[in-house]
């Protein structure tokens, strides 16, 4: 993607541009995924405002003024802590997120690196996430936080399978792992022969998207899956001695995942950045947009979720895991396929 | 009460003008409590000292060796399956306040002699603990007398689980130890607490550091008669 | 989904466990870190004593083995104000004004069977008008208080909006109760003979709306959690207290009732306030798990406010106050005095000597009880289900520690 708007910028320019895009993007999703659903979804179904003044209109300000806040709090390590893994553990989190969005397509030419490996890739750098955990809660000497790091662990390696499992359908249904190749796949499909809508694939993968947010929700440790964070008994778990910038890490990386989750979820349901009809350079422009409303979207589901349902016990979680949603999966791939064999 | 003879099977009633009778028999005990004092009498024979009636309340006196005997009976056989709690208390009245002529309301005076409450008692130490049942809605007060020079008594937890705690915490405010209690430590106070606050000659320390300083705003609620003396 | 297994037929009920608990042997263990050793021997944890989950300053040691419970010792002190010492260096009507903090979520409740038996003492009663009054606010107390315990149990287990629910619907019940006595928290409104104050102009009909909005609330925790499957995962076989068990550790209340024991001391005990000219059911449920008490109260919350609505149909008219005199004395003598508060069976043992304040009390307060079941509960659970028994068993600290 050396040629921005036809005009040639070289492979410099271009990777600037697209390290300041994804850098920036990350904290920005954060932003304005936390503000919306955490500080005024979750206030309004709880009865209650929200922040209303920082920065004015319904405070927006709000969390800008939380991230300053943490940057200038002192910075405490506990004794006893290993202190360089300490340190390090928030940036391996932050840093698989970072990855996510390598591969995400925002147009059809909008996108850092259009692996044909997308999928794959995208599966992959986001269970990075649990070295950091892992890490995290090692590293505090505490035992709360070492429970939670355990429990998260166990957690987030039970749901990548039912995670993995799921995009597979799509990935059978679609032919390729290339993300970009998914969307325009889905873009360019048709339902029993109408092609107005093209073919998003959460019609034909409603199992698919149900488990992909199941797990999705798990791999987010959000409720019912945060054990890991478990407020009213660990105390958040396995962040529980991080303080000032090290946790904003931690929860830019906690809201940049859900962002990131929901914009694959996007991309491989509900067609990405693809517009029926839309293509070309008019594609690259209203590209982003569109997927920003259909990741919204799936924000809400899985936000709204978080904040009505009671958190599961470990046991139960795991049991739900390989018990329920894993033979669910292999079910979904085993009919996906045989549909697509022979249609 | 002025006279010091030891109680002799009467305890005082509240608020009734009814004569005690001489004699170990109380009136206005009821139905029930009677009913309750004969299964009582019957499974302890003399282990039983005293009984007396408190606000329509049976209180029974046993024997200190008799105590976990009666817990048992009380389970088993009057079918007190549930315990309300086991305490102490120290019969002894404490040091007249200082700067507290008799009579001030703001703070109590303290009786003068010591004198016994219902079922009376033997010396300055008693656990008492009240055993009820569920099933049949009766209950009794049990007590014993506790040797001030070594003070112990028998254990309920094999009887009742729950007394426990409670007799933690008996040993812990009056010193009381519990024979076959399986962990007698502090259960309130810190582990190095020295002393046992709830009896008497045990100073509430507040008021050793500033002495209670009487009335000092004497308002009464606009409109109304009452000076209001002491009232929060 | 599966539940913790143990045999709880089998546990023998009258031994109390073994927990080796040398006081000098758990100081180096007090905080919370870790001793960095790695054989996967036996942990011990401090939950609290401050905690979210431990409803004030609990502690709450547990010899872990991975997330199971081998052994727990609360620790409880740690609010413990001398009341029993206290109350015998104040007169009566200052002891009304300490007893109300020893459950401060229902404080009318509290101050009750103390007035009670200072009044049986000296033979005197409320005139008809107060004991409606009192009975009415006594219920009020604990509907305000329940309804914090469904909002607040959604929240132990992990649901945080019916935390908020429960806030906001109690709110209005401590708008009423102000608007009676003057206090949300501590009313402080009994005295030895009666009440301080009539009520105001217009609160029977703003009492009766509230009692709407209860409803309503109680239809809501219905709805939101209790038909919740993750919430019945939670709590259903959690914490179960056989009948027999809990009645010989002193549990009472909503906690007894809900293993199945049809025990309610506003029925069943001496009558006091007004319970006799009222028509309520009592709740029971056979199971005896975290779920059943969270059933329990739930219905009980509801029987409050239609116990509420009968009784406002019914206030007599008449003085609040009875003929005292101005300087209370109460004669010489014993009296036990017992109420079905909120948190399960509140008792006063008051012995007096002829005096302006009592010589002993012995203050029973039913949440010392209810947790010093905790040992025999937890053994063998799981790390989350001890929240989850903790927040069932609905103590309160000011109640255990006084």
């Amino acid at each position: 993607m050396t040629h921005l708007l036809a005009v040639d910028i070289g492979w410099g320019w271009t990777l600037a541009i697209k390290t300041v895009v994804v850098l920036g993007l990350i904290p920005l999703g954060a932003l304005i995924l936390g503000y919306t659903f955490l500080l005024k979804m979750m206030s309004h179904m709880q009865s209650r405002l929200g922040p209303m003044d920082p920065g004015g209109f319904h405070g927006w300000f709000q969390l800008v003024g939380d991230g300053m806040k943490f940057l200038q709090k002192e910075d405490i390590m506990p004794e006893q802590a290993d202190r360089r893994v300490f340190a390090l553990a928030p940036a391996v989190v932050v840093i698989s997120t970072f990855l996510i969005f390598v591969v995400v397509p925002t147009g059809p030419r909008l996108v850092v690196k259009d692996l044909d490996v997308g999928v794959f890739y995208a599966l992959a750098v986001s269970s990075l996430s649990i070295i950091g955990v892992l890490m995290a809660g090692w590293a505090s000497a505490n035992k709360f936080a070492l429970l939670g790091a355990l429990r998260a662990a166990a957690q987030l390696i039970a749901y990548e399978l039912p995670l993995l499992l799921a995009v597979v359908g799509v990935v059978v249904q679609a032919g390729t792992m290339n993300l970009n190749g998914i969307v325009t796949a889905q873009q360019g499909g048709a339902i029993f022969g109408w092609d107005g809508l093209g073919n998003p694939y959460i019609l034909t993968q409603f199992v698919g998207f149900a488990l992909f947010l199941v797990a999705a929700q798990a791999e987010l440790t959000q409720t019912p899956f945060d054990m890991p964070v478990a407020e009213s008994e660990l105390v958040s778990g396995y962040m529980v001695e991080y303080t000032g910038f090290r946790f904003l890490f931690f929860f830019i990386g906690e809201f940049g995942t859900a962002f990131a989750f929901a914009a694959l979820a996007a991309t491989l349901f509900l067609g990405g950045w693809a517009l029926p009809g839309v293509h070309g350079g008019t594609a690259d422009l209203l590209g982003p947009l569109v997927l920003f409303v259909k990741l919204m979207a799936v924000a809400f589901l899985i936000f709204w979720v978080r904040f009505t349902y009671p958190r599961l016990r470990e046991d139960q979680l795991q049991a739900m895991a390989w018990k329920y949603l894993i033979p669910i999966a292999l079910a979904n791939i085993l009919v996906t396929g045989l549909f697509k064999v022979w249609l | 009460m002025a006279d010091e003879t030891p109680p002799e099977g009467n305890g005082t009633e509240a608020g009734e003008v009814v004569e005690a009778a001489e004699g170990a028999e109380v009136p206005a005990l009821g139905e029930r409590e009677q009913a309750l004092l004969d299964r009582l009498a019957a499974e302890l024979g003399d282990g039983l000292v005293e009984h007396a009636e408190a606000c329509g309340d049976l209180v029974v006196r046993v024997r200190p060796d008799s105590w976990r005997r009666a817990a048992s009976v009380a389970r088993s056989e009057l079918g007190c399956d549930y315990l309300s709690f086991v305490a102490g208390i120290d019969w002894m009245p404490a040091e007249p306040f200082q700067g507290a002529p008799g009579g001030e309301p703001s703070q109590p005076s303290q009786p003068s002699d010591t004198t016994y409450g219902a079922a009376g008692s033997a010396g300055r130490f008693q656990v008492f603990a009240r055993v009820q049942s569920t099933a049949d809605h009766h209950g009794v007060t049990l007590k014993v007398d506790v040797d001030e020079s070594d003070p112990r008594a028998e254990s309920w937890v094999e009887v009742y689980p729950g007394a426990d705690w409670h007799e933690r915490e008996c040993w812990e405010m009056y010193g009381i130890s519990f024979d076959g209690h399986p962990n007698l430590r502090h259960i309130y106070l810190p582990s190095e607490f020295q002393g046992h606050p709830l009896r008497k000659d045990f100073p509430l320390l507040a008021r050793e550091v500033k002495p209670w300083p009487g009335l000092v705003d004497v308002e009464g609620p606009a409109g109304s008669d009452e000076a209001e003396g002491g009232d929060a | 989904m599966s539940t913790t297994d143990r045999p709880v037929a089998t546990r023998p009920s009258a031994v109390v466990p073994e927990i080796e608990v040398d006081p000098g042997a758990f100081r180096h263990l007090a905080d919370a870190q870790m001793n960095v050793e790695l054989d996967t021997g036996d942990m011990v944890l401090n939950l609290g004593p401050q905690h979210p989950a431990t409803h004030g300053t609990l502690r709450l040691v547990v010899r872990l083995d991975g997330e199971r419970v081998l052994a727990a010792d609360p620790v409880i002190g740690y609010m413990h104000r001398g009341y029993e010492k206290l109350t015998e260096y104040r007169p009566y009507p200052q002891i009304i004004t300490l007893i109300n903090r020893i459950d401060w979520l229902s404080s009318f409740a509290n101050e009750v069977p103390f007035v009670h038996a200072a009044e049986r003492l000296m033979g005197i009663e409320a005139p008809p008008r107060a004991v409606y009054i009192r009975t009415i606010l006594t219920e009020l107390s604990r509907i305000a208080t329940f309804l914090l315990f469904l909002g607040e149990m959604g929240l132990q287990v992990g649901a945080m909006t019916p935390a908020f629910f429960g806030f906001r619907d109690r709110e209005h019940v401590l708008n009423v109760i102000e608007g009676a006595t003057g206090g949300r928290f501590h009313p402080n409104f009994n005295r030895v003979g009666g009440l301080k104050d009539d009520l105001p102009w217009g609160w029977i009909a703003e009492c009766r709306r509230t009692m709407d909005i209860v409803f309503k609330s109680c239809d809501d925790f219905e709805d939101l959690l209790m038909g919740n499957e993750i919430f019945e995962a939670r709590t259903r076989s959690i914490g179960i207290i056989p009948a027999d068990v809990g009645t010989s550790y002193g549990v009472s209340g909503s906690n007894i009732r809900a293993s199945g024991v049809d025990w309610d001391l506003r029925r069943d005990g001496d009558p006091y306030l007004a319970y006799r000219d009222v028509d309520f059911k009592v709740w029971t449920h056979p199971d005896g798990d975290s779920y059943a008490r969270y059933w329990v109260r739930l219905q009980e919350t509801r029987e409050s406010a239609r116990m509420v609505l009968q009784l406002l149909d019914a206030i007599p008219a008449g003085p609040i106050m009875a003929k005292v005199p101005r300087v209370i004395k109460v004669p010489e003598g014993e009296c036990w005095v017992e109420t079905e508060n909120p948190l399960g069976q509140m008792g006063y043992y008051l012995v007096s000597k002829g005096s302006t304040g009592p010589f002993r009390t012995k203050i029973r307060s039913a949440s010392f009880s209810n947790v010093s079941i905790l040992p025999w509960l937890l053994q063998g659970v799981y790390i989350p289900d001890i929240i989850t028994i903790l927040a069932s068993l609905y103590f309160i600290l000011g109640d255990i520690d006084r």
